[in-house]
């Protein structure tokens, strides 16, 4: 699946002074940073600061300008990059769940890997019946989406993700759609993922969560990297005016 | 004749401009079940071809290749401009011309494509074009993101659009697809003019040859296409309501 000149020992993924412009706006201007196997990173930071791009360039729902994001040793930044490779070992679940309306939820699940890796259709069912169970949705498994809570379709949008054996997930503001009371059940499944020690690379601005799961935090601003640390320093530490900006007005 | 046909028989006896030949004539009924056969194969093939051009069609048109959007443009606009039946008499007189032939018995020169064949290729291209249009548009009311999502699963362009833009696209389309398919049964008579012996062709036969019989063959006319068109119509509304997903549009 990966590169052979890769190993765990070398970040899972590996971003290097990635930019990105949409026409004459640049809303990526040197992003630099590593995920290691089994780390659980967020990236907050203010509207328009190019989190959700960022993320999506790991991917290569968009494309980078110049720089390198590699991914288990897969250049991204590669115009012969074997897509299908990439995300095969990539995971994301978008702000707006984006789950196949005309599938059931069990559906949704069992979609990809039956069509893109083509395995079994019972071995995938089965699978699918323990990710639903996983992120506990027993007895939905026949719902459409639009019967389906937002909390719910997220919960589904995750276990369609997981159905493909990703080695790292992305989560582009997951929780930034829901009404409040269904934002926990969401957050608790992505809690129990990393603590299964799946990498975890998440755009949120859920603060409490970022604290309480993540291992490493950024704070993007403006396409840069402003400051970045553990969350036992960073909310506290903070040293950037912007950052500490930031922190005042959503904690 | 039995009674049935002894009535219609009385009928035109009495009544000369209610002659209604082809219900005690054996001849005539004939030609009217010849002719409703093959305007019944006209339709159903020119409705399935015309629904794989649609489909293909818009998939050509999302293409990454410049020429092969021109291309699918220019034929849109070709035969979405220009009446179904200069298409009709375009395709068997010019076309046909150069179309080669074969001599089933050494002396006959046969063209490989059929008056019938050149009507349904004409039809099919004629409401292929109106359906690429209408996928089109079925097809842009798909979310980018919904498209996304399959692609974030390793999707390819070929995948998504069989597994998760067609079936969405579909549902869209369904009451404007019955709008074009109404119409290209109904156009289906115009075959009329290459001679193709379809049901309007026979009908107007059987009133030169029996000029009595002009009301009557009007009216079955009226009639068998109401009854055709009908029959379409529900199976295309039983089948919208068959993909209806629950807690999705209206």
């Amino acid at each position: 699946m990966s590169n052979s000149d890769w190993t765990p020992e070398q970040p899972l993924v590996s971003i290097r002074d990635v930019h990105k412009s949409f026409g004459e706006l640049e809303v990526l201007k040197g992003v630099t940073l590593d995920v290691r196997q089994g780390e659980v990173i967020c990236i907050i930071g203010p509207s328009g600061s190019g989190k959700s791009t960022l993320i999506r360039c790991i991917n290569a729902l968009n494309t980078i300008d110049s720089g390198s994001i590699k991914v288990e040793g897969i250049e991204v930044n590669n115009p012969e990059l074997d897509k299908l490779k990439l995300r095969k070992n990539v995971g994301m679940v978008f702000q707006q769940y984006n789950l196949f309306p005309h599938k059931t939820a069990l559906e949704n699940v069992m979609m990809a890997p039956i069509k893109v890796l083509k395995q079994a259709p019972d071995e995938v069912e089965e699978r699918a019946r323990k990710l639903i169970k996983r992120v506990n949705l027993v007895g939905k498994e026949n719902s459409y989406p639009g019967e389906l809570s937002g909390g719910q379709q997220q919960r589904v949008a995750i276990a369609r993700s997981l159905a493909m054996n990703p080695d790292v997930m992305l989560f582009d503001e997951v929780t930034a759609a829901l009404d409040p009371e269904t934002v926990n059940e969401v957050l608790l499944a992505i809690k129990d993922l990393a603590q299964d020690g799946m990498t975890c690379i998440l755009v949120t601005h859920e603060m409490g969560f970022a604290r309480e799961v993540a291992d490493h935090i950024y704070f993007t601003d403006r396409g840069v990297i402003v400051e970045h640390g553990p969350p036992s320093t960073f909310f506290t530490e903070a040293k950037d005016p912007r950052t500490q900006e930031f922190l005042s007005q959503i904690l | 004749m039995n009674s049935f046909q002894q009535y219609f028989y009385d009928l035109a006896q009495t009544h000369p401009k209610w002659n209604f030949i082809y219900f005690y004539d054996p001849t005539q009924t004939d030609r009217v079940i010849e002719g409703f056969w093959m305007t019944l194969e006209l339709s159903i093939i020119c409705v399935i071809l015309s629904v794989i051009i649609g489909i293909v069609g818009a998939w050509v048109q999302g293409a990454h290749s410049k020429t092969l959007r021109l291309f699918m443009q220019g034929y849109i606009q070709f035969f979405r401009n220009t009446p179904p039946l200069i298409q009709l008499m375009f395709f068997y007189f010019a076309l046909g011309q150069f179309t080669p032939t074969y001599s089933p018995d050494g002396w006959l020169e046969v063209p490989i494509i059929s008056n019938v064949g050149w009507a349904i290729i004409s039809l099919s291209f004629f409401a292929g074009a109106f359906n690429v249009e209408i996928f089109r548009a079925g097809i842009e009311a798909v979310p980018e993101s919904t498209q996304e999502a399959a692609e974030a699963l390793g999707m390819n362009r070929l995948q998504i659009y069989i597994y998760i833009v067609l079936p969405l696209a579909f549902r869209v389309t369904l009451p404007a697809l019955n709008n074009n398919l109404v119409n290209l049964v109904k156009t289906t008579t115009q075959a009329l003019a290459i001679a193709v012996p379809e049901l309007l062709y026979q009908m107007i036969s059987i009133y030169n040859d029996y000029s009595t019989a002009q009301n009557a063959c009007m009216l079955f006319l009226f009639f068998a296409y109401f009854l055709l068109v009908g029959v379409l119509v529900l199976g295309m509304s039983r089948w919208e309501r068959k993909l209806r997903i629950p807690g999705y549009g209206t």
